[in-house]
C-alpha cells in the first residue's frame, strides 16, 4: 500500500469525497468535496470511481512526497504545482515515481485545487464517507485538517493505469462562474419586491470569513420584512439566508441542516462547483432562473459529466 | 407554488429539495402559530401554543417514520425540524411534482402510523459557575434564587423535537413558563461543548464548540455525538429527556468514565 507524506500541509488541506447523505436526521450535514465536479474529473483521470476520496486544498497547498511510485491527478484551481520542480499541469494525469516529491503554492486562480491518487486516500468512513467535517471533528484523516509529518494511506481500488487528459471542450463548458444562477427560496416572498430588486441587481463581495459551512457575503444590505418571526425549518445546501444585518449568507457543504433566517434564494445544482472556487474579495452576482430551467442545466452538465469524449488518453 | 393537501403544505426550496409544511398560513404566506422560536429570534418569548407545536411536531415524526419505513427511491435526505421536513432529492431522477404526490399519499397514511415509545434519557448536568456563565443573569431576569432555575430546569421532562444545526444537537421543549428567557443579544463566538442553554422556550445542549446564542445554566460530562457509539448521537428524534444536578465533582468524575 502506497503512502503520501505530508511535508508542508498547506493552508486547508482536507480529505474529501462526495460527502455523506442520508443523515439530516442527526442534524449530520452531506460535507463533502467543495468543488464535487473538479474531484469528479480528477477521479476519472487516474482511473478510480467518482466518489473516491481525494485531498482538497485551500488557497495555499501543500508539498507531499510519495514513498511508492502514483499516478496523480490536480484539478480545480492552479496552485502552481511542480514535480521535483518540474511544473505539472492540471487536469492531466501523471506518474510520481518512488520517493517524488509534489510541491504546491498559493492559488493563480480560484480557491481550491484537488489531488487525486490513484486507489483513493484510504481513511476510515464516518457514516459511509471520507470526508472531513471539521466542526465535529470526525469523518476524513483525524477529523481535522492535514498537518505536517501526516502519512495518509494509498487505497487499493482502481484500474487504468495509462494517463489521461480533460479535453479542451469540457474544461470551456465546467469553468467556474461569477455569475450565479438561483432559483427563488422558500421565503422570498418575506423580501420587499424592491429588495429582491437590489439583491439580483447588485455585486456582492466574497467575505474573508467565509468557510466551508457558509460564504458570506458584503454589499447591498437586504432589507426583511420586519413583523415575521420564522421557525427553524430545514435548509438546502446552495441556500442564501438574509441574517437581520441584511448580509446574505449561502449555505455551504458543511452547512448547519437546520435555520431560522428567511431565504431569498437557492443556488442552482449546476452551479454549486462555482462555489467551490469563490476566494475571499471574489465578486460575484445572482441571475434568477426557474426551476425547470435549473433542472435543464443540471441535466446537461451531467450528461457532459457522463459523456465517454470528455477524457481522452 | 404553495399548495397544501391534508394538513400538508409543500413549498419548492431548491431544484433538488422541498419543503413539507405542517402549519397554518395566513395569505400572507407567513407561518402563523406560537411554535417555539427559531433561531433568528431574539425578541423577548411570546406567548406559546404549546398544542399546536405538539401536533405538527408529531406529523413530522411520522412522515419521517414513514420515509424510513417506505424509502422513495431516489430520495437522498430528509432535515426534520419543528413543523416541516426538507426533502432533498435526486433532480434527474425525480421532479418536484412527482415527490410531492407520493408525500401526499403519505400524508394521508399518517394517521395509521404508530410512533416507537419513547426512550427516557437522563442527562447530568453541572450549573452554574464556570459552566454556567449565565445562570445569574438568568436569576436576575426572573427575579429567582439559583437554586429555584435549577429546580425548575431539571423538573420538566422535555421532548426532542429535532436534531439539527449541528451534529446531535437536540432543540427540546418545553421550559417551564417561569423560565422563559429571550436569548442573548449578542451570540458568542465559541459555546463549549456540552454545555446547556436555554432560549425563548427552548432548552438544549451544545454538542461541539459552536457559535451560539442561548444562554448557558450549566454543562454536561456525557459526550451527545460520538462517532464509535451506535446511533451515533445520543438524542434521537422523540426521545424524552430529563436533566439530573451534579455536583462539580461528579462532573470531573463522569468526564474520565467518558473521556
Amino acid at each position: 500500500m502506497g503512502v503520501i507524506q505530508v511535508q508542508e500541509p498547506g493552508l486547508f488541506t482536507t480529505v474529501q469525497d462526495l460527502g455523506r447523505e442520508g443523515f439530516g436526521a442527526m442534524g449530520v450535514s452531506a460535507s463533502g468535496a467543495a468543488d464535487a465536479v473538479s474531484l469528479r474529473l480528477g477521479n476519472r483521470m487516474v482511473g478510480n470511481r467518482e466518489g473516491a476520496a481525494g485531498l482538497e486544498m485551500t488557497l495555499l497547498g501543500g508539498t507531499f512526497t510519495f514513498l511508492e511510485s502514483a499516478l496523480l491527478a490536480l484539478t480545480g484551481s492552479d496552485f502552481g504545482a511542480a514535480l521535483d520542480g518540474k511544473p505539472v499541469e492540471l487536469w492531466s494525469s501523471f506518474e510520481a515515481k518512488a520517493e517524488q516529491t509534489l510541491r504546491l503554492g498559493p492559488t493563480r486562480t480560484g480557491a481550491r485545487c484537488y489531488l487525486c491518487v490513484q486507489g483513493g486516500i484510504a481513511v476510515e468512513l464516518f457514516l459511509g464517507s471520507a470526508s472531513t467535517h471539521i466542526l465535529s471533528g470526525l469523518g476524513g484523516h483525524e477529523g481535522r485538517a492535514l498537518r505536517k509529518g501526516d502519512a495518509l494511506k494509498i487505497g487499493a481500488e482502481g484500474g487504468a493505469i495509462h494517463e489521461r487528459r480533460l479535453t479542451a471542450r469540457a474544461l470551456k463548458e465546467l469553468q467556474p462562474r461569477k455569475v450565479l444562477r438561483v432559483t427563488e427560496g422558500p421565503q422570498s416572498d418575506w423580501f420587499p419586491e424592491s429588495a429582491r430588486r437590489l439583491f439580483y441587481e447588485s455585486r456582492y463581495r466574497v467575505a474573508e470569513e467565509s468557510n466551508r459551512m457558509g460564504i458570506r457575503l458584503e454589499g447591498a444590505i437586504v432589507p426583511v420584512l420586519s413583523g415575521g418571526e420564522m421557525i427553524s425549518e430545514g435548509v438546502s445546501l446552495g441556500a442564501i439566508q438574509v441574517p437581520e444585518g441584511g448580509k446574505p449568507i449561502i449555505l455551504f457543504v458543511e452547512q448547519q441542516t437546520t435555520g431560522g433566517y428567511p431565504k431569498i434564494a437557492n443556488v442552482i445544482s449546476a452551479d454549486l462547483h462555482s462555489l467551490g472556487q469563490l476566494r475571499p474579495r471574489d465578486e460575484i452576482r445572482f441571475e434568477r432562473v426557474d426551476g425547470e430551467t435549473a433542472r435543464a442545466l443540471l441535466r446537461e452538465q451531467e450528461e457532459l459529466m457522463a459523456s465517454e469524449d470528455l477524457i481522452s488518453g | 407554488m404553495a399548495t397544501a393537501s391534508g394538513g400538508a403544505r409543500f413549498e419548492f426550496a431548491s431544484d433538488q429539495s422541498l419543503l413539507v409544511y405542517f402549519d397554518e398560513l395566513k395569505e400572507t404566506g407567513r407561518v402563523e402559530s406560537g411554535l417555539p422560536q427559531g433561531e433568528k429570534s431574539r425578541a423577548q418569548a411570546r406567548p406559546l401554543h404549546s398544542q399546536i407545536a405538539l401536533q405538527a411536531n408529531e406529523k413530522v415524526r411520522k412522515l419521517l417514520r414513514l420515509l424510513e419505513m417506505d424509502p422513495i427511491a431516489g430520495v437522498r435526505n430528509v432535515h426534520p425540524a419543528y413543523c416541516s421536513l426538507l426533502v432533498k432529492f435526486d433532480g434527474l431522477r425525480l421532479r418536484h411534482d412527482e415527490v410531492e404526490a407520493v408525500l401526499r399519499r403519505y400524508v394521508e397514511r399518517l394517521e395509521e402510523i404508530k410512533l416507537p415509545e419513547p426512550r427516557l434519557v437522563e442527562i447530568p448536568v453541572c450549573y452554574g459557575g464556570e459552566f454556567g456563565p449565565d445562570l445569574a443573569e438568568v436569576c436576575a431576569i426572573h427575579g429567582m434564587r439559583p437554586a429555584r432555575v435549577v429546580e425548575l430546569h431539571a423538573s420538566a421532562e422535555y421532548l426532542v423535537y429535532f436534531l439539527g444545526f449541528v451534529p446531535g444537537f437536540a432543540y427540546l421543549g418545553e421550559l417551564p413558563e417561569a423560565l422563559v428567557t429571550p436569548r442573548l443579544a449578542v451570540p458568542r463566538r465559541r459555546v463549549p461543548a456540552g454545555s446547556v442553554g436555554i432560549a425563548g422556550n427552548q432548552t438544549g445542549v451544545y454538542p461541539f464548540a459552536t457559535p451560539g446564542g442561548w444562554r448557558l445554566i450549566g454543562r454536561t460530562p456525557v459526550a451527545m455525538f460520538r462517532d464509535e457509539r451506535a446511533g451515533f448521537s445520543l438524542l434521537a428524534i422523540g426521545d424524552r429527556v430529563r436533566f439530573a444536578p451534579i455536583s462539580a465533582e461528579r462532573f470531573g468524575e463522569l468526564e474520565k468514565e467518558w473521556a
